[in-house]
């Protein structure tokens, strides 16, 4: 995670931001700062830090910082020079932590952990607005895995991460309508059980929740009924306010890049605790 | 028909990206022919197919590989653009390419560069090694620059027509006195304020009729409120302007009542002659002898002016610029950035600044002559509109409709 230090509205490269809509710094803080002592404190998951860098604002949302699999660090390359500026720092801070870094080539874009999303052994990847599709078959070959790109067709769900969570190997949370006929037909073969989120809780960001053994931390406001529907599946909700940074496209998941990677491996069970 | 072939390979067959793209050739009224595919025969394996793509014209050809290449389908076996050296300055070889005003690539070394500066009747010069492509007018081009040749290796991407309602929208190209002008002026508008938003710049190409009509205070509030980046203009309209802020009046009219002043027929030399001594507009707005309308707002809000000399100028004002090269390439200079240009009641320079413009930047052509807008709507593919209207009144209900108060 990245704290939001230097977290503000700088410039408008989502249908969420608008510079004239400022993020109030001191409560962007404070919900920062819920979300770390709820992962740090209350379910124990360790987290590191990435230094937070003066004119880099949206380096908060390290979900876009890559995909990391094993002790490699496949780097983002951002497709809007607003945030280009953040992969030197990324770069640095992993390798200083004994990470290999890989590189796509740099006619492709690749926006992480936000369009690459893994199903079991399969990798999904959302394309059009940020990451490239032609991304895919490089990451294919890096992970050596199957790797499925998935237009996405909405501009206000314009990572993976908005729009789909998988909450197990076979299990996920999704909004349908952020996807074409061909794209909703793969993710219903790849998953066998979806949880339709309801437009007003896709509109909060519902899909972009962390799941953190069985607890599924997301933006506080969403339905009873998700709640239900994820109780049912022996999911906990945590709710956290976020808001302040839905003000730039994003909320719970785009704040955190995983660092032990969910995919299943062959013969290993894919639940996991 | 015209045809390309390209290649897509990956997980092409699960993802359902390869019955995507066949369905979106024939969608967008293409033909395909499969002419390679390899289906990976494990899960993990990968497939490749080579595809030949055709369609009844270029354009429509272009639309469908620009959405092709958006799903991961690359050309294959493009040639590089061919190129010759100029042997001498100022002169492009015979078979230079001539630009339009559409976004154009260039491929050079196995890779498409985008042209900078992209005008229209330009030639294209390559630097190899660095890998750009930068269009070059006649009279610039040096002996030994390598100029791009022929129609290979040459691609123009059409305007894209826009999914969603963009407030561009309301740009035909149909020009008529009939239209209902309150609801083009609100568009324009609200175009304006989408531009300002996005801080891009908006130009403003005017003529002499802007004061003599009594526009004058009405385009000095738009540049005060913001809404001017750039102004164009000849003598013409920073005489009448100057000498309306003297005197009140313009080519010796009144502006404020229509009547003829006593001995205003030498207001505007008069005028031209203070600006002389004083050395210049600017120099005359900090001695505080010019004190209001248009070019003294530019100057307090420091937005720049190119003014364009012709041969049937008075004086000129110092800051005419003579040589009518110079004066394009300072027009070319401000150009750059420009997200939205209004004309209003200038044939000259308007058509000198369409000539400059890129395709892609939104174009509002004002004039009281219909004639005249329609020629520039007709100088090429563009996004404009044009309106039938006297300039003051356009500006006086396009300050109303960006609710300015006015002075």
């Amino acid at each position: 995670m990245c704290r939001p230090t230097y977290y503000t509205i700088a410039y408008e490269i989502n249908p969420w931001m608008n510079v004239q809509r400022q993020a109030n710094h001191s409560r962007a803080v404070r919900q920062w700062e819920a979300l770390y002592a709820l992962l740090t404190r209350r379910l124990n998951v360790s987290v590191q830090l990435l230094r937070p860098v003066r004119g880099l604002p949206d380096l908060v949302f390290t979900a876009n910082a890559g995909l990391v699999w094993e002790h490699t660090l496949i780097r983002s390359n951002f497709r809007y020079p607003q945030r280009q500026g953040e992969e030197a720092v990324i770069e640095r801070h992993f390798r200083q932590r004994g990470f290999q870094v890989e590189r796509l080539p740099r006619t492709f874009n690749f926006e992480g952990e936000g369009d690459a999303l893994w199903v079991g052994e399969a990798l999904l990847l959302g394309f059009r607005f940020r990451s490239d599709a032609q991304a895919h078959e490089h990451l294919s070959r890096l992970l050596r895995c199957r790797v499925l790109p998935l237009e996405l067709v909405d501009r206000r769900f314009y990572h993976l991460d908005t729009c789909f969570c998988p909450l197990s190997g076979t299990a996920a949370l999704w909004y349908p309508k952020a996807f074409d006929r061909y794209g909703r037909t793969v993710i219903e073969r790849c998953v066998h059980d979806l949880v339709e989120v309801p437009r007003a809780d896709a509109m909060r960001f519902a899909c972009n929740a962390i799941v953190a053994h069985h607890a599924v931390i997301m933006q506080a406001g969403v339905s009873t009924r998700l709640h239900r529907q994820l109780a049912r599946r022996g999911f906990r909700v945590k709710e956290v306010d976020l808001s302040e940074f839905l003000k730039a496209g994003g909320s719970a998941k785009c704040l955190v890049l995983r660092l032990n990677s969910p995919r299943a491996r062959a013969g290993r069970s894919s639940q996991r605790g | 028909m015209v045809s390309e072939t390209v290649q897509v390979s990956g997980h092409i067959i699960d993802s359902l990206i390869l019955p995507k793209i066949l369905d979106e050739i024939i969608d967008l009224n293409g033909t395909f022919e499969i002419v390679e595919l390899a289906i990976g025969k494990r899960k993990m394996d990968t497939s490749a197919a080579r595809l030949k793509v055709s369609a009844p014209s270029h354009a429509m050809l272009q639309i469908i590989l620009k959405r092709l290449a958006r799903l991961g389908a690359t050309s294959v076996a493009l040639k590089d653009a061919q190129v010759v050296r100029a042997r001498k300055a100022g002169v492009f070889p015979a078979s230079f390419y001539s630009t339009t005003n559409l976004p154009t690539f260039v491929r050079s070394r196995g890779r498409w560069i985008p042209v900078e500066r992209i005008e229209m009747d330009c030639g294209i010069v390559l630097d190899v090694s660095r890998r750009r492509a930068v269009c070059v007018p006649m009279v610039h081009v040096r002996q030994g620059d390598v100029v791009v040749c022929g129609t290979a290796g040459i691609k123009v991407v059409p305007l894209e027509r826009s999914r969603q309602h963009d407030v561009f929208q309301f740009m035909g190209s149909a020009v008529s006195s009939e239209k209902p002008k309150a609801q083009l002026i609100a568009e324009v508008a609200k175009a304006m304020r989408a531009m300002k938003r996005a801080k891009r710049k908006i130009l403003i190409v005017g003529g002499p009729a802007i004061v003599h009509t009594g526009g004058g205070p009405a385009l000095a509030r738009l540049i005060e409120a913001g809404f001017v980046q750039v102004l164009f203009g000849g003598n013409g309209l920073a005489t009448h302007d100057i000498e309306s802020a003297l005197f009140g009046t313009s080519l010796g009219i009144d502006v404020a009542h229509g009547r003829a002043a006593r001995d205003g027929h030498d207001h505007h030399m008069r005028a031209i002659n203070l600006v002389r001594d004083c050395g210049g507009i600017r120099q005359a707005v900090r001695r505080r002898l010019l004190k209001r309308c248009i070019m003294h707002s530019c100057v307090t809000r420091r937005i720049p002016f190119v003014l364009a000399g012709s041969i049937r100028d008075d004086g000129p004002l110092p800051d005419v610029i003579t040589d009518t090269l110079k004066a394009q390439d300072e027009m070319r200079r401000h150009v750059n950035g420009v997200g939205l240009a209004v004309m209003i009641s200038s044939t000259l320079h308007a058509i000198a600044t369409g000539n400059l413009l890129p395709a892609t930047v939104k174009t509002i052509c004002v004039d009281i002559n219909p004639a005249v807008v329609t020629k520039l709507a007709d100088r090429g593919t563009f996004q404009g509109i044009g309106i039938v209207s006297d300039a003051a009144s356009f500006l006086r209900e396009l300050c109303l409709a960006l609710r300015l108060s006015p002075r």
